[in-house]
């Protein structure tokens, strides 16, 4: 924990902080960007999982469907983690001395695990020619997902509202 | 009775008093509101892009739009619902915060340009639906929504940032 503190303060003292610091528009931009990008994961991944329930896009392959949108979602997770640094430089310690922070961490390396694997399950084989284990696979995972990152979510909305500062 | 004293009613009433003075009730609806406008933005952002063909056509924009739309809906109603509850808590205090009135106006204008497509270019989608480039009124209205809403996200955030 101290070594997390003496990072913090290290981080509030360099010049990009300041500089941040010093224009008032550059966190409520980024945060605005960061929402943006957090949309098109969500809406994304609900498109894709409303697939797999059959309830849309059904004359639409799984397998077609993933290799439009996975790129979107990549793109939009380096968005994501680019507008999450700035935030975090701007005032280093409200994240990184945060245990509500460090959770949604671990929860997007969690639902990053389980996005992953509904691209390549269906990479060289359509969805509907996977065997049922594989398919039950691909429908945990795509479900797992979603709930995952729904926890990423409510966990950055409630950094600001909970955590301890040192 | 006044904008003021009208918004002044709403939050003495029991359920706005009770958001206003809860610790976790209102970033609970807050949290419900995010998840609910990304899904919003997000498909309305999918739809804008392939009507502007930065996504290729892989849908038939009317079969894309029949079936997506109806949930953006849904999700538009929950956003609208916890939007409600937010503002009641502090309605005094929202009606007079620039950002809001902002995102009020943006949110007309997306739901006005949404509804001159849908009674105009739309009305041939299954001629042009197939095929890019989509006609000229599809695209001005599909860059206009794109717009209009990633304003009412930028509106939306800049409302706690002024006092």
């Amino acid at each position: 924990m101290t070594t997390m503190i003496r990072i913090s303060d290290w981080l509030t003292a360099t010049p990009l902080s300041h500089a941040i610091g010093a224009r008032f528009w550059v966190v409520p931009v980024v945060q605005s960007v960061h929402i943006l990008a957090i949309a098109v994961v969500m809406a994304s991944i609900a498109m894709l999982d409303l697939r797999l329930a059959g309830m849309i896009g059904r004359e639409q392959s799984m397998q077609g469907l993933t290799r439009r949108f996975y790129p979107w979602i990549w793109g939009a997770l380096i968005v994501l983690l680019l507008t999450g640094v700035v935030m975090i430089m701007s005032e280093p310690g409200r994240e990184l001395l945060n245990w509500v922070f460090w959770t949604k961490m671990g929860l997007i390396l969690g639902a990053i695990l389980f996005t992953a694997p509904v691209r390549t399950l269906v990479e060289d084989v359509r969805y509907r020619d996977l065997p049922a284990n594989r398919r039950a696979l691909v429908r945990t995972c795509a479900v797992a997902s979603l709930v995952l990152w729904v926890a990423v979510v409510t966990c950055g909305r409630w950094i600001a509202y909970a955590g301890d500062r040192t | 009775m006044s904008l003021l004293a009208l918004c002044q009613a709403l939050q003495d009433t029991p359920f706005a008093t009770a958001i206003a003075e809860s610790e976790w009730l209102f970033p609970t609806i807050e949290t419900v509101h995010v998840l609910a406008l990304t899904l919003v933005v997000g498909s309305i952002a999918m739809l804008d892009l392939r009507i502007l063909g930065v996504t290729t056509r892989t849908f038939h924009v009317m079969q894309l739009s029949e079936e997506v739309l109806p949930w953006t809906w849904g999700a538009f109603v929950v956003a609208a619902i916890s939007g409600a509850l937010m503002f009641a808590s502090a309605a005094a205090k929202y009606s007079a915060n620039m950002p809001f009135r902002l995102k009020l106006c943006l949110l007309a204008a997306a739901g006005i340009n949404m509804a001159i497509f849908h009674v105009t270019a739309y009305r041939a989608v299954h001629d042009w639906g197939h095929t890019l480039p989509s006609p000229r009124p599809a695209r001005i209205a599909a860059t206009l929504s794109l717009v209009f809403w990633i304003g009412v996200v930028f509106a939306g955030r800049w409302i706690g940032f002024v006092k």
